[in-house]
């Protein structure tokens, strides 16, 4: 028995009196005091949008945007291409055979060299780059791979990353140290970077098809553009975070320009190009195979597609899991070898380069030319044998298809549920959702009038009490509930966006914003676009809070954190594409899968920089908050989370992005916003609309990327972080 | 208790009988490394090992090894080494942040080890205010928040919690600066409301871990000062850690000097000095000139009957407290003789002019 007198645990019924007093004390002339001109700014803003909820009915200009004030951008964008094509056009043919030629190389060397050299091959080579483990982790996939069935559709999807990456590695070298040299280059090259990236990788295949005609070239291609940009910025970010002191070493050792650059510099740079490396291949990797959809290649890619459309979703799911293989030994292969790189020399090898090489290469040629010799007299380990390929389709497709049976009653449950409660108010707003026939009850007048009052209340309170920033968000989130995404007139929500970039960002975030909801505005797909957001915003929502919980409870626990890493890792390294495989399966075809595989994709970063901020705090004023006898609870709430937000907001602006980047593929599984118009204009090689839809997908993401970002520096600065 | 603290440090012994211990601490030890328990004598909760067993194990580092002191009431009691020496270790064990290994801790005569979850944070809450080197600050709270904070947590009202941070905020010097934020105040300004903060609560049991440390010299002496004359105001029971041997000899009311873990020696300023345990406390002590740290009170000549005091009113007068340097000038006006005299007139002894320049040197060589 400890002998300590303890008092009666009243903190809640304390912080709960604490509030009152504060919400009674703090009276009316204190907050008049200290008014504060962004709150003013905001209230504005909410009177001026109540002006066009009342107006809406009267002037339909304010509900939805003009078409007599939209521009033929689709067309002129057309008509540039054209241009364009005229002009170039036969460059890119040169271009096209010049890579088909090399690739082709590549395949057939992959498709026709015996099937145990390449496994020898390719698990030898893992090794000298990485270690064992990385060797067998190859070896395995590659086996995998081959006794499933699949060893040709994965040759010709691993000769396209083979091909890419190189001169991926390459384009992103020039583009990057060109940035680093000239800083005029630079301010044209960082915005290109960030369109490059967030441009959807569906419209990237347009233009690319429309160049270089209908072939596997396409993909390459488009794998080398998507692919680039990475290694370019972590070449740009690596030199220039080259310590002064080394370069003055560098200079006053003697060293030429040229030398600084190559000796000093970028060796200096080593480990976070490695890095940049390991991003560049696993971007390739995702990018051939979305590419694959234009079905010019018959690659892993296409093997999952047409399987998927077939509804054979056992053959699927194997093919699925060749390219999950596929990226995790990838990425493990590069990260190995960046690791390698990165230990310094004395545990590496020493000695000059033609000896350290020497005795691997022996070994390996003797081993190739065993294999090769061996696979000349037995011609099992040439082309694998038809009776050695295990069938595992057909009871994968039983077993799924039972399993789903079982369970379609609680599924077909879950799908109401989230439709009805969640989907549906978000999307027609709850003056719409609320029936009879979805709630069950009718949403009377009185029961408005409640509801409006209640939220009225709710944001009053949250004013009085001094947490104005809540009460307007408060505000913000009834009336979207309300009225519903696709029932806010575009001016309100031009105003909100604008005013959130002013604030944050200053004037060249407000511009930045402004044009590129002109631009939306302007080429007509403003209730497409409408529709994107609301779908992002839906998985975003449930995505964040998840993630956010779960990236709490793995700060606090290892053991869920162990548990959880390679969870995270799979679903990160993972091309967008497979999340459909099991989406569809389960849930069908419709929005709500396509909210599925949206989750399941942009919860990762939620989960990872929660964890990441919370483990990370400085240690003094948490310690401070436990020696003054901070519970566990008061701590989270009142330390950790606070200090933690900037971390955790650039966890939301990931989801974000990954939910947009998500978003485009799920086209694939039935939404009908700018995703489907992308699609669309892929399937009839529209260039104009495909163009419109894709740059308007790219400005949702960077201004939405621009606001976070600048909101988390400046809280950042606010904390002293 | 410790043998060692016995031999070394008659006054604290005086004191002890005077005033009541508030913090104990017996044969602490804090040992780093994943299987600690190995080196506690079977089944019980004391390490036996030595010191050097548990670093000769090889994955094992004894941050604290087997340290035992005890804290008076309205005490400053400084803990100083080097860094690497286990002092920040040893206080985060008396806050219990950091778990100890084995020993015992006694709180007020309670054993604070034994205390609960539950029972620990309320005893944090209301019985140990803590200051930290960094400061500890909640950057996203005010001046006035980050001092109130931990009334807070206590579930005081919000007025009361305000009155009472405005009153430590007063206190430190800082008052006007309550609506500032951490990040635009300087080093010594937020180490001011990191005192104000541990002292809001009223805390029977003040640890202050090297809290003038990152602060510029000047700065530093200023607090040093400031934080003399709270305690003057305030008498707290201290632990006070530091690197700088002159901060301790300048507030510390005992001092034990802690090396690889372990405690070296306990004593008086004055003790430490003039007779080091070993050559490691002696490179400290060695620059100290002795006529600031050494007192009249040190080395007065009690008077053995009357006519020495008739004479010795014909003496210079100085106070008890005064250092050697400034019973020094005295001689210089020819005198041979100072008289000691106290407060209320009564002389309580004499010092010669021989005694003052032997002592340069050092008392009891």
């Amino acid at each position: 028995m400890s002998e300590w007198h303890v008092d009666a645990f009243k903190d809640d019924d304390a912080t709960r009196q604490s509030t009152q007093d504060k919400a009674r004390e703090p009276s009316w002339h204190r907050v008049l005091k200290q008014l504060d001109p962004r709150m003013i700014q905001w209230l504005i803003l909410v009177v001026a949008a109540i002006v066009c909820f009342v107006l809406a009915d009267r002037f339909p200009a304010i509900q939805n945007y003009p078409v007599a004030l939209t521009l033929p951008i689709q067309a002129w964008l057309n008509a540039a291409m054209e241009v364009f094509v005229d002009a170039v056009g036969p460059a890119f043919l040169l271009l096209s055979w010049l890579l088909e030629q090399a690739m082709n190389g590549i395949q057939a060397m992959l498709l026709t060299s015996p099937w145990v050299l390449t496994i020898a091959a390719l698990s030898m080579l893992a090794y000298f780059a990485g270690n064992i483990r990385v060797a067998i982790l190859t070896a395995a996939a590659l086996l995998y791979m081959a006794l499933i069935g699949y060893w040709d559709e994965s040759m010709r999807t691993l000769a396209l990353v083979l091909m890419s990456v190189p001169l991926a590695v390459l384009f992103g070298f020039l583009l990057g140290s060109l940035a680093f040299l000239s800083p005029r280059a630079e301010q044209v090259i960082q915005p290109l970077l960030n369109f490059m990236q967030t441009v959807p990788a569906f419209a990237y295949l347009i233009p690319a098809l429309i160049l270089l005609g209908f072939g596997p070239v396409v993909g390459l291609f488009v794998a080398i553009i998507y692919a680039s940009p990475p290694f370019a910025r972590n070449l740009l970010l690596g030199l220039k975070r080259v310590p002064s002191e080394t370069v003055e070493a560098g200079i006053t050792s003697g060293a030429t320009p040229a030398q600084l650059f190559w000796q000093v510099r970028l060796r200096s740079a080593t480990s976070t190009l490695l890095i940049g490396l390991n991003q560049t291949t696993m971007a390739a990797l995702n990018m051939v195979i979305i590419a694959s959809m234009i079905g010019s290649s018959a690659d892993i890619g296409w093997e999952v597609l047409s399987t998927m459309r077939k509804a054979q979703f056992g053959e699927s799911m194997l093919a699925g899991l060749v390219i999950v293989l596929m990226a995790i030994t990838m990425d493990r292969i590069t990260r190995a070898f960046a690791h390698k790189m990165g230990l310094p020399k004395s545990v590496r090898a020493l000695g000059p380069l033609h000896r350290r090489i020497a005795g691997p290469a022996v070994t390996f040629v003797a081993v190739i030319v065993a294999i090769a010799l061996t696979a000349y007299l037995w011609p099992a380990l040439h082309r694998i044998p038809e009776q050695w390929i295990v069938n595992a389709a057909a009871p994968l497709n039983a077993g799924l298809n039972n399993l789903i049976t079982t369970f379609s009653d609680q599924i077909e449950q879950l799908k109401r549920l989230i439709a009805f409660y969640f989907m549906m108010p978000l999307r027609l707003g709850l003056s719409q959702a609320i029936s009879p026939f979805t709630w069950g009850i009718e949403f009377t007048p009185t029961l408005r009038m409640l509801y409006a009052g209640g939220a009225t209340a709710l944001a009053a309170f949250l004013f009085i009490t001094g947490r104005w920033p809540l009460a307007i968000v408060a505000i913000c989130a009834c009336t979207v509930a309300y009225f519903g995404f696709s029932q806010i007139p575009w001016l309100v929500i031009v105003g909100l966006v604008a005013l959130l970039a002013w604030q944050t960002g200053g004037w060249g975030s407000l511009l930045m914003s402004l044009a590129g909801m002109g631009f939306i505005l302007a080429s007509g797909l403003w209730p497409k676009a409408v529709l994107s957001i609301y779908l992002c915003t839906a998985a975003v929502l449930i995505a964040f809070s998840v993630g956010v919980t779960i990236g709490i409870i793995a700060a606090r626990s290892n053991a869920v954190s162990t548990v959880i890493r390679p969870i995270n890792d799979a679903l990160q390294t993972m091309p967008l594409f497979v999340f459909l495989i099991p989406v569809i399966m389960v849930f069908g075809i419709g929005e709500f899968a396509a909210l599925v595989a949206i989750f399941l994709y942009a919860v990762v970063p939620a989960i990872r920089y929660t964890e990441h901020g919370l483990r990370n705090l400085p240690a003094s004023p948490v310690e401070a908050a436990v020696a003054m006898g901070c519970t566990p609870f008061q701590k989270l709430i009142n330390v950790e989370l606070p200090l933690a937000l900037p971390e955790i907001m650039l966890g939301l602006n990931q989801t974000i992005m990954f939910s947009l980047a998500m978003l485009v593929i799920a086209a694939l599984v039935g939404t009908s916003d700018l995703g489907q118009v992308i699609y669309t204009a892929l399937s009839s090689a529209n260039f104009g609309a495909g163009m419109a839809a894709g740059i308007s997908m790219a400005l949702i993401a960077l201004i939405a990327d621009r606001i976070i970002q600048c909101w988390s520096e400046n809280r950042k600065k606010a904390l002293g972080l | 208790m410790n043998n060692k603290t016995q031999a070394t440090a008659p006054h604290a012994r005086d004191r002890a009988s005077t005033r009541s211990v508030v913090l104990s601490c017996e044969h602490l030890w804090k040992i780093y490394g994943p299987h600690p328990e190995r080196f506690m004598a079977g089944g019980g909760k004391t390490v036996t090992a030595s010191c050097d067993e548990v670093v000769a194990s090889g994955d094992h580092i004894p941050a604290v090894a087997d340290i035992s002191f005890q804290v008076h009431r309205g005490e400053i009691f400084v803990i100083m080494g080097l860094s690497g020496s286990g002092k920040s270790t040893a206080i985060r064990c008396l806050a219990r942040l950091v778990e100890p290994t084995s020993g015992s801790i006694t709180l007020e005569h309670k054993d604070f080890l034994s205390a609960s979850s539950r029972e620990l944070i309320e005893i944090r809450r209301h019985k140990i205010g803590m200051v930290f080197q960094h400061f500890g600050l909640i950057p996203n709270l005010s001046v006035l928040e980050n001092v109130a904070f931990p009334l807070k947590l206590q579930g005081v009202r919000a007025h009361e919690r305000e009155e009472r941070a405005t009153a430590m905020i007063e206190l430190v010097g800082l008052t006007g600066r309550e609506s500032n934020y951490p990040r635009e105040l300087s080093g010594g300004q937020q180490q001011r409301v990191g005192i104000a903060r541990s002292l809001c609560v009223d805390p029977d049991l003040w640890l202050l871990d090297e809290p003038f440390s990152a602060l510029d010299p000047l700065i530093r002496r200023q607090l040093q000062d400031e934080f003399l004359r709270i305690q003057q105001r305030l008498s707290k029971t201290i632990v006070f850690i530091t690197h700088d041997f002159m901060e301790a000899i300048k507030i510390a009311d005992r001092i034990a000097i802690m090396r690889n873990g372990a405690i070296v020696q306990i004593g008086t300023p004055l003790e430490i000095i003039t007779a080091p345990a070993d050559d490691y406390v002696a490179q400290f002590s060695g620059d100290v000139p002795h006529c600031r740290v050494i007192t009249a009170a040190n080395l007065m000549h009690a008077l053995s009957d009357q006519n020495d005091s008739a004479n010795a009113d014909r003496l210079p007068q100085v106070d008890p407290d005064n250092t050697l340097e400034e019973i020094l000038p005295h001689f210089a006006t020819g005198t041979s003789q100072v008289a000691v005299v106290n407060g209320t007139g009564a002389i309580l002894g004499t010092i010669s002019i021989d005694r003052a320049l032997q002592s340069m040197q050092g008392i009891g060589r």
